[in-house]
């Protein structure tokens, strides 16, 4: 992954809010993922635009954070999640 | 402390074209003039949704074969619900899928029952099937619906596995199960015709294995093993009366979709009975939910919380007892009643005579 890429929801993965577990979660396909903090965090950034640069300043911003370390935690998490076939990834 | 089901399996018909010899539809088959309503159906879904239901798999049967199914994705979709649709493609038509695409249906999942249609008609009791799967396959891909391939493997078409990757990729899936054969249902009297040899077994893994990291990235393979080959036990339902629950074409509400084999269990109607009052109090869902009910053995094994005691409807099956350890696990007293199976059914000289799923 590099810091280029642009993550994105493909068609069949959506957030979702539950509220009977009062929790936020990702659905796709025989897949329910209960978001954590960070997962929920990073997945709101997802907008199918922003890059993973792009996330990752954003999210030190709000957490003061070092970028350096974010992106590291971002790309690991997508990742996974990429490998799962829940986020895509675009190079524009 | 009894969690909220997260997945409910909607068997709104068993009405199918198709005749496969593995269906896990029951022997005794639901006529149509007792199928729930569309009422009945759309109600279940704000029922499903308000008691924790995240994914809704709609099923049969062949779903395609119920007039009301637009009425029903729509509603599902309006509850909130991450909205599967189980079809063999047989029945849909380009307009109905494009009426289903604009209701918001989340996911298809397309089964298939062989590479060419030489075997996928053969498999599946119907003659061109396979063709007009194949006709559906691409409106579904030229309208990017996110497909799922699902490919029940048995010895006769186990060998194509990666010839059925490779249809997965082609037909734009960005996951496929390849599930080995589960004998509940009809697969269970076409078990001796079915069932794969060792060889084909240890094949098929290390198959999946390879496969799965050439794929990585472009498709997700779920592979479930045949579990008559296995050391231990699969995790049946992810534990009864844990995470989901299956309403039969007339309403029966299930724990597994083979639950009704089990002659000792009582099961309840969403005629009768609310969702909740039956998934929280419902003789059948309390019948072996957690730990309690456990022989010593799985009780004290390390393997408790993994396997949950196994399949409930196997040790039925297999041994008439439904309390019994399940027979594949390795530490089961009865473990040799599996290895007999396998060593006289699956050396390949059985006569394969299929029986078909009929009504």
């Amino acid at each position: 992954m590099t810091p280029e890429a642009i993550p994105f929801l493909p068609r069949g993965v959506r957030t979702h809010f539950d509220a009977v577990r009062n929790t936020p979660v990702l659905l796709g396909p025989e897949r329910v993922l209960m978001l954590d903090q960070i997962g929920d965090a990073v997945l709101k950034e997802v907008d199918g635009e922003s890059s993973l640069d792009a996330i990752s300043a954003r999210l030190a911003a709000a957490y003061d954070a070092p970028q350096a370390d974010i992106v590291e935690d971002v790309c690991e998490y997508l990742e996974d999640l990429v490998n799962k076939g829940l986020v895509g990834l675009r190079h524009d | 402390m009894i969690d909220p089901p997260i997945a409910m399996l909607a068997e709104l018909t068993h009405r199918c074209p198709l005749a496969c010899p593995y269906c896990s539809n029951p022997q005794e088959l639901t006529a149509k003039e007792e199928e729930l309503d569309t009422e009945n159906w759309v109600d279940v879904f704000e029922q499903a949704a308000r008691l924790g239901v995240l994914q809704l798999h709609l099923s049969g049967g062949e779903p395609a074969s119920r007039r009301d199914l637009l009425e029903l994705v729509v509603a599902a979709r309006k509850a909130g619900l991450y909205t599967n649709l189980i079809t063999s493609g047989v029945g849909l038509t380009p307009k109905k899928l494009e009426d289903l695409d604009n209701a918001g249906l989340d996911h298809i999942q397309l089964s298939i029952q062989g590479i060419n249609a030489q075997i996928a008609d053969r498999i599946g009791g119907y003659k061109g099937g396979f063709d007009r799967k194949m006709h559906i396959a691409d409106h579904i891909a030229a309208r990017a619906i996110p497909l799922t391939l699902n490919a029940v493997m048995h010895r006769e078409n186990i060998n194509d596995l990666v010839a059925t990757m490779d249809m997965a990729e082609r037909l734009g899936a960005r996951r496929i199960e390849v599930a080995c054969v589960q004998f509940h249902g009809w697969a269970l009297q076409n078990r001796t015709a079915l069932q794969p040899t060792r060889a084909q077994v240890d094949r098929a893994k290390d198959i999946i294995k390879a496969e799965s990291e050439k794929r990585m990235g472009r498709l997700v393979i779920d592979f479930v093993p045949p579990d008559y080959y296995s050391d231990f036990p699969k995790a049946c339902m992810g534990g009864w009366g844990s995470t989901g629950l299956n309403v039969t074409p007339n309403g029966t509400v299930l724990p597994c979709h083979a639950a009704e084999t089990i002659p000792t269990l009582t099961f309840a109607n969403v005629k009768e009975s609310s969702l909740s009052e039956i998934w929280y109090h419902g003789s059948a869902f309390n019948a072996y939910r957690g730990t309690d009910w456990m022989p010593a053995l799985c009780q004290t094994c390390t393997r408790r919380d993994i396997d949950f005691g196994g399949c409930r409807c196997q040790a039925m099956a297999l041994l008439g007892d439904p309390d019994a350890v399940d027979p594949v696990c390795k530490k089961s007293p009865d473990r040799p009643v599996v290895d007999r199976l396998v060593t006289v059914e699956s050396d390949g000289l059985a006569e394969s005579n299929l029986i078909y799923r009929r009504m």
